[in-house]
């Protein structure tokens, strides 16, 4: 078979480099701004406005605002980067009107570099170099640590110190099974130079070439492929993301999401061309059976043998694909960002899907919470069908495919994949028994794959780099990475991508920076609403798969909160069930009737109404419910409290004997009093009392009358001398 | 169909049109009353039974659909709609303390409008902007880490028409 689609891919990209090199961007100094939901909700929109000013006030026509998805740094946003040619990329955080006129008098036209403004470290001066050495667990080197290694070796050259700053990174995503633990490998900024090196000596010798003799030692300079080397070059210097392995979301934060220009110049259609042109759809599902991709949704279903099922038992030639972006989690925004991120990455997966089991026609089912998420996968379509990447005869190859969005309307039982079909088809969403599965008969009866955003989001990478080389990223059953969303208690809020088998405790403290406030950890929470908390003790657990389920809880669809000592189990795990309960599509029995019986029982509770026995039967409850119930909400929907019930079965305990709740979380259980040594008298409670339950006149102690007292806290709010305690 | 029962902006008209050239016309329902909902705020019955003609679809599915889904509103919204995030990094990040502050100020439930028709009260499950929160969205417009005691001012502000 001719190259059809890898000559068109070709003229393409040759098109698509023309196209930079007229707008002249290389010579052109580029300010980032993020502009996802959560960037816009932090006022990325004003900066950017402020900027726009700027620039035309100062006439220049060198400096260009692009505007880029999320990088997963939630909690310091607005970030901007400030991208001079030749110089080491500067990010700035939390940025607003004030910090722009800041930023771009003194970086963009005066040349200096504001260090306080600067993302994630508050460092007075700009460094000469940057090393970024890879310190995964497949890589690190069997003598020494790498990070040592280095700081040896530029001792050992004679490199003044504090000019060179050195990072541990996260994977590298090089790692080749005959090196490991020999070749170590490293990048050195800001000329984005990779290295291998096996030996101290090789090192040094590196060091002294490049930072002394400022020559490239082309001999140890490593050529492979490297995938997260864009998104390296820019965040490679940021530990919050050389912690990271970006696979899925390497071209996030990093390209203008609107733009087709980015995504081919970031390999964008580069795995399509090739899976067209091999034109052998079966070998596509077998390199992803090989790779080991399982369903990142929370299911972890293998995705190869998902799609080969789709072909095995039917010879329908009507299939479907279907995107589910349906992310209803509480607490979980991997799927949002992605999609605002880089839509066309789901548009290339699934038509590299599409082609493999031979479908024409695909859905993507996104919430209609996600505004932003759909008006950029609608753009995404618009530019991929008037550039032939979608529609009939793609790429010249011969193969039809078109992609469909369809909005959900807030039912969280949708994300269920029967559910959701139902709702493609505009009915109302309530799942059905399986068998017979989607693959064999899904929308309108016609065989249909379903996969999740970040499923998709894979689907590229691995055609792109090849099965085997995935393989080895992650553990032996779960392979590749996993995004996280990570959030509540914890400093560095935001998504995270590591390999599988990252330790939790590298999630929540190497990346996440741990517990703010001087707080303990006390659990966290994976799974969602179907999922569970893992006690603190269990820092040290690899996330996976198995590992979670072992736990008892789920790798869901990547939600993480984290709690800590200050939150109240009871209290998480009914709000838990007060989610599925109101998200009970009434169906089925155990289900609809089963969680309002628990949740009843888990308000006495909170309520200090509980008795021992109740412990007992929310159990009964909970496993008659896993057992009985039609789908997956409401098999997985007693989890939390089952969860909780095992892990912190003393603080339920507590709740019921003694009546208290040990994080005065539960209101019924809180009594407010007030320190005679502290009361100054001042009147401010008891004048503020809704219910004028606090006796006393100025400059007397104050007493709370215990009976008429409605626990709203006001008082214990208001007072300036903590007189008033919680108990 | 009598004149009365006319009561669709024509554009929606067009789409359903459109949508009854499809393949599987039908399953377009969730978006005609999307579209419904986005013009005119919420579904009214009269719009429904149009909905149910035009798409030859009984009206008892339409019915059924719009009460399934939260997300479809059966009365009509304040002029600004206040939407509170109840997902799980809001909730333990204290959004049912804002909750209760919106009720007590504004004199509503949840799901209720004012008398005056100026603000609606909603909660969501999640919109996915955790990091920032509690999170509240007043029309379009997302406000992050919102805290119950600045529930009032906020409130003046919009009503000021400083804000959305």
């Amino acid at each position: 078979m001719p190259p059809h689609a890898v000559t068109f891919y070709n003229a393409l990209h040759q098109f698509m480099v023309a196209r930079r090199e007229q707008s002249g961007l290389a010579e052109k100094t580029v300010i980032q701004v993020g502009s996802a939901t959560c960037e816009k909700a932090a006022g990325s929109e004003a900066v950017m406005k402020e900027f726009s000013k700027l620039i035309r006030a100062s006439g220049r026509d060198d400096i260009i605002i692009k505007q880029t998805g999320c990088t997963g740094r939630c909690a310091r946003e607005p970030i901007v980067g400030v991208f001079i040619p030749g110089q080491i990329p500067i990010k700035y955080e939390r940025v607003d009107a004030e910090k722009v006129q800041t930023i771009f008098h003194d970086h963009i036209i005066g040349g200096q570099s504001v260090p306080e403004l600067v993302l994630d470290k508050k460092t007075e001066k700009r460094y000469d170099y940057v090393i970024t050495v890879c310190s995964s667990q497949r890589c690190r080197h069997a003598e020494s640590d790498p990070e040592v290694m280095v700081a040896k070796a530029l001792k050992a050259t004679g490199i003044e110190e504090g000019t060179v700053r050195i990072f541990g990174g996260g994977c590298f995503g090089l790692c080749s099974s005959d090196k490991v633990g020999k070749q170590q490998v490293m990048m050195i900024f800001p000329e984005r130079i990779l290295y291998s090196f096996g030996t101290q000596e090789q090192l040094e010798e590196i060091i002294e070439s490049h930072l002394i003799r400022k020559k490239i030692l082309t001999r140890y300079q490593t050529k492979a492929d490297f995938i997260t080397e864009q998104f390296f070059s820019l965040y490679g210097d940021v530990s919050f993301f050389n912690k990271q392995t970006r696979l899925t979301l390497r071209n996030s934060g990093l390209i203008d999401p609107e733009s087709l220009v980015d995504y081919v110049m970031n390999k964008g259609y580069e795995a399509l061309a090739n899976v067209l042109d091999r034109g052998d759809p079966n070998w596509v599902i077998a390199e992803i059976t090989t790779s080991g991709l399982r369903g990142r949704g929370g299911g972890g279903f293998p995705t190869g043998t998902k799609w080969k099922n789709a072909i095995t038992y039917t010879n329908d030639p009507i299939k479907y694909v279907v995107c589910n972006a349906d992310e209803g989690d509480p607490g979980a925004f991997m799927d949002r960002s992605a999609l605002e991120g880089d839509p066309f990455i789901i548009l290339e997966g699934m038509t590299i899907g599409a082609y493999a089991i031979g479908a024409h026609k695909g859905y993507i089912y996104v919430r209609a919470e996600y505004p932003l998420a759909i008006e950029r996968l609608e753009k995404a379509i618009a530019k991929a069908k008037e550039n032939n990447l979608l529609g009939n005869n793609i790429m010249n190859s011969g193969f039809d495919f078109d992609v469909e969005i369809r909005l959900g309307a807030g039912a969280f039982v949708c994300g269920e994949e029967t559910a959701l079909m139902l709702s493609i088809e505009g009915k109302r969403g309530q799942p059905r028994i399986r068998p017979p599965y989607p693959t064999e008969s899904g929308l309108w009866g016609h065989p249909t794959v379903i996969n999740n955003v970040e499923t998709w989001a894979n689907v590229p990478t691995i055609m792109l780099y090849g099965a085997e080389w995935y393989s080895r990223i992650g553990t032996e059953k779960s392979k590749g990475t996993k995004v996280f969303a990570l959030a509540g208690k914890v400093v560095n809020t935001g998504l995270v991508e590591v390999p599988m088998g990252t330790s939790l405790r590298d999630i929540i403290y190497d990346i996440g920076g741990g517990v703010p406030d001087g707080h303990q950890l006390k659990a966290v929470q994976t799974g969602g609403p179907s999922g569970g908390c893992i006690p603190a003790a269990n820092i040290d657990t690899m996330v996976d798969y198995e590992e979670l389920a072992k736990l008892g809880s789920i790798m869901g669809s990547g939600g993480m909160i984290v709690l800590d000592d200050t939150d109240c189990m009871v209290q998480t795990a009914k709000f838990f069930l007060e989610f599925t309960q109101s998200e009970s599509c009434g169906k089925c029995v155990p289900c609809r009737e089963g969680t309002v019986r628990m949740l009843e029982i888990l308000e006495r509770i909170t309520e200090g109404k509980g008795e021992l026995a109740d412990l007992d039967k929310l159990e009964r409850l909970g496993k008659l419910i896993q057992k009985s119930s039609l789908c997956g909400l409401g098999m997985t929907a007693p989890n939390p409290v089952l969860n909780a019930l095992h892990n912190f079965r003393d603080e339920f305990e507590v709740h019921i004997t003694e009546k208290r709740c040990p994080t005065h979380k539960c209101p019924q259980l809180i009594k407010y009093e007030i320190d005679v040594e502290k009361c100054t008298g001042c009147t401010l409670c008891a004048r503020r009392c809704p219910v004028s339950c606090i006796d006393g006149t100025a400059r007397q102690v104050h007493v709370i009358n215990q009976e008429a007292c409605i626990k709203c806290g006001e008082c214990f709010n208001v007072c300036k001398f903590d007189a008033v305690l919680k108990i | 169909m009598d004149a009365k029962a006319h009561k669709l902006d024509h554009d929606i008209v067009e789409f359903i049109n459109q949508c009854r050239e499809q393949e599987h016309p039908d399953s377009y329902l969730i978006a005609v009353l999307h579209k419904v909902q986005n013009r005119y705020g919420y579904l009214d019955k009269e719009h429904m039974a149009e909905v149910a003609q035009r798409m030859q679809v009984p009206t008892s599915t339409v019915s059924g659909v719009a009460t399934f889904y939260h997300f479809f509103r059966l009365q009509p919204k304040g002029k600004y709609h206040i939407s509170i995030c109840l997902g799980t990094a809001c909730f333990i990040k204290g959004a049912d303390k804002v909750l209760d502050a919106f009720r007590t100020e504004l004199g509503i439930e949840l799901g209720e409008t004012t008398a005056d028709e100026l603000f609606s009260l909603d909660s969501s499950r999640c919109l996915g902007v955790c990091a920032l929160a509690p999170v509240v969205l007043i029309n379009e417009q997302v406000f992050s880490k919102v805290s119950a005691k600045q529930v009032p001012q906020l409130l003046n502000k919009v009503k000021e028409q400083e804000l959305v």
